[in-house]
């Protein structure tokens, strides 16, 4: 008969060495993988180049600035909107069945697959709006995906908000959206940052949705409008460690290093942004 | 009275911004519905949901879905059974037996898992994970469901391990006081009271995992051997629905009967999700209450 103190011991150590051996080894292993071997390839030239010889030589510098400018649009649309409709989910919707809606809405959005929104890209803006196959349309896409986030983050910022605020600016006779926009919203961008960040380094690392929308195979030139394709990296490791036979591996592991790399450095980014708010905070 | 415009305005973008988000679900599923609608003039739906070979560049075509809801179920079967005990298993050690600085630790590293882009996920797949399985389990490949499962395990840990983990720390402190005060262990505690109280939003978890998994589309085109056949079991190639879209609507004419038959699979997955973040949604309305 093991008594309760004993079944605890055995209990807690069996969760602790199932966490560190099936979550934190397998996640550390992974990105030591990337950036180790994709480390040791390396090479300025690697970055400032385009690809040449059917990709299997050269750089990637068409892919990067693909994915930057794609991070932008998605940034130039996204945002506003998803800010926007979350001010008006915490300051103006009341409770009823519209604003329900609404929240049901956002929910849904955040669970459709990315495969799905690359469809509602390609009839959307592709066919119907007459984009094409560009930068619009797969910033767009992109944006619609990422609005969720955006939201969500930015509702947690403004709720955090304390709500004397808001009383001390209504009996001073402001008005709501004066209210909004000098005793709320002052107060609320660290989160909203924070949030927008991390929804931007998820949609720049996302393939599916850029498959038919924007993506181009090879294309060894910087783009000129917004109508042009561009190359993506997470296309372009799609297609060459699945597409091109006899890559060579060291390029696809450089190429993942650099993804991770934006992708990383966008998460830290967003992690000091919050770390320097917080000191800021004064309530 | 400047002002005041300027105020009408900004409102009202507030307002239209709103409504917005409701417009896009709803645009979303009409031009969805349009596209797949269009394959079912020529094309019995009866054939779609219950047919058994997909073939779309045979000559006459088949669009029957099975194999891939077949290949769909069992890549999401695998993955669910591997991450869900490991994601509770995981979240329990954070919430009630870790250390707060290593309880830091552990949830950024969580986070890092998260932000990791599924496609170079799909790359370790191919040069590692895939010939790692072959040689050790004997397979003639390793491109199979397995590998898809594994790795699609791995994606869903961050959702299960965080949601699970929050339902947790929520559970009132006086159920634990209560439990203490009657002589209880912690393990017996975290077992018995805040394991069933936490059950809700655990739920939710696993649901909102399982939405992840059906939707994660690169990772299984890029590891799972791209067959849109039957399969014997999970160890074999096989292709999902989500792969099946993105795989072949590059190839396919656009207007084309299986241009339209792709939208159809599509609209299948928006339902499927759907269903699925209804569910999840209601379980954790039902956690915070």
């Amino acid at each position: 008969m093991m008594t309760a103190k004993t079944t605890q011991k055995i209990a807690f150590v069996l969760l602790g060495l199932g966490t560190l051996l099936l979550v934190v080894v397998p996640i550390l292993l992974t990105i030591l993988y990337i950036l180790v071997n994709g480390g040791s390839a390396m090479t300025w030239e690697f970055l400032s180049q385009p690809p040449r010889n059917g990709m299997k030589e050269g750089g990637i510098l068409p892919a990067i600035v693909g994915t930057v400018v794609l991070i932008l649009g998605t940034m130039l649309f996204a945002l506003p909107l998803g800010i926007l409709s979350a001010v008006y989910l915490v300051e103006y919707a009341k409770d009823n069945f519209f604003t329900r809606l609404i929240k049901l809405s956002v929910v849904n959005l955040s669970g459709i697959p990315s495969i799905v929104y690359g469809l509602f890209g390609l009839t959307l803006f592709v066919g119907f709006c007459r984009f094409g196959t560009s930068i619009l349309s797969g910033a767009l896409t992109l944006a619609i995906m990422s609005l969720p986030v955006v939201i969500t983050a930015t509702k947690e910022a403004l709720e955090s908000v304390p709500q004397a605020f808001r009383e001390v600016s209504f009996s001073l006779g402001a008005t709501r959206w004066q209210t909004v926009r000098y005793c709320v919203l002052p107060y609320a961008i660290p989160g909203i940052l924070t949030g927008t960040v991390l929804s931007l380094s998820r949609a720049a690392g996302e393939t599916a949705p850029i498959l038919f929308t924007v993506a181009a195979f090879y294309l060894p030139r910087l783009p000129h409008s917004v109508y042009d394709q561009v190359m993506a990296l997470p296309y372009h490791l799609y297609v060459i460690s699945t597409q091109v036979p006899n890559m060579p591996l060291k390029l696809s592991f450089a190429t993942g290093f650099v993804l991770i790399a934006i992708v990383f450095l966008m998460n830290i980014a967003s992690v000091f942004l919050r770390a320097h708010y917080r000191k800021k905070k004064t309530w | 009275m400047r002002r005041k415009l300027s105020e009408i305005f900004i409102e009202g973008c507030i307002r239209l911004s709103g409504v917005l988000c409701i417009s896009f679900v709803v645009l979303i599923f009409l031009f969805l519905l349009k596209d797949a609608l269009a394959l079912f003039g020529g094309y019995s739906a009866g054939k779609f949901l219950f047919g058994s070979q997909w073939l779309p560049v045979s000559e006459p075509p088949h669009f029957g879905i099975v194999p891939l809801v077949i290949g769909s179920l069992y890549v999401t079967l695998g993955a669910i059974l591997i991450c869900v005990p490991i994601g509770v298993g995981a979240a329990m050690f954070i919430a009630e037996v870790a250390p707060q600085s290593l309880k830091t630790i552990l949830k950024s590293l969580v986070e890092i898992l998260a932000a990791i882009p599924s496609v170079v996920l799909g790359f370790i797949g191919i040069v590692w994970l895939g010939p790692f399985l072959k040689t050790t389990l004997g397979l003639s490949t390793g491109m199979c469901g397995l590998t898809g499962s594994l790795l699609l395990a791995f994606m869903a840990l961050p959702t299960i391990i965080s949601i699970s983990e929050d339902a947790l720390a929520g559970v009132p402190k006086a159920y634990r006081e209560a439990a203490f005060g009657l002589g209880a262990t912690r393990w017996q505690t975290l077992w018995r009271i805040l394991l069933p109280a936490a059950s809700s939003g655990i739920i939710a978890g696993v649901m909102l995992g399982i939405g992840r998994v059906i939707g994660e589309t690169m990772v299984v085109m890029m590891v799972t051997g791209n067959a849109p056949v039957i399969p014997a079991s999970i160890l074999q190639p096989l292709r999902t629905l989500t792969a099946t879209v993105a795989s072949e609507m590059g190839e396919a004419v656009s207007g084309s009967e299986h241009y339209f038959a792709l939208f159809a699979v599509g609209l299948i997955l928006f339902i499927i999700t759907f269903l699925i973040n209804l569910v999840a949604d209601m379980s954790l309305r039902k956690a915070r209450r």
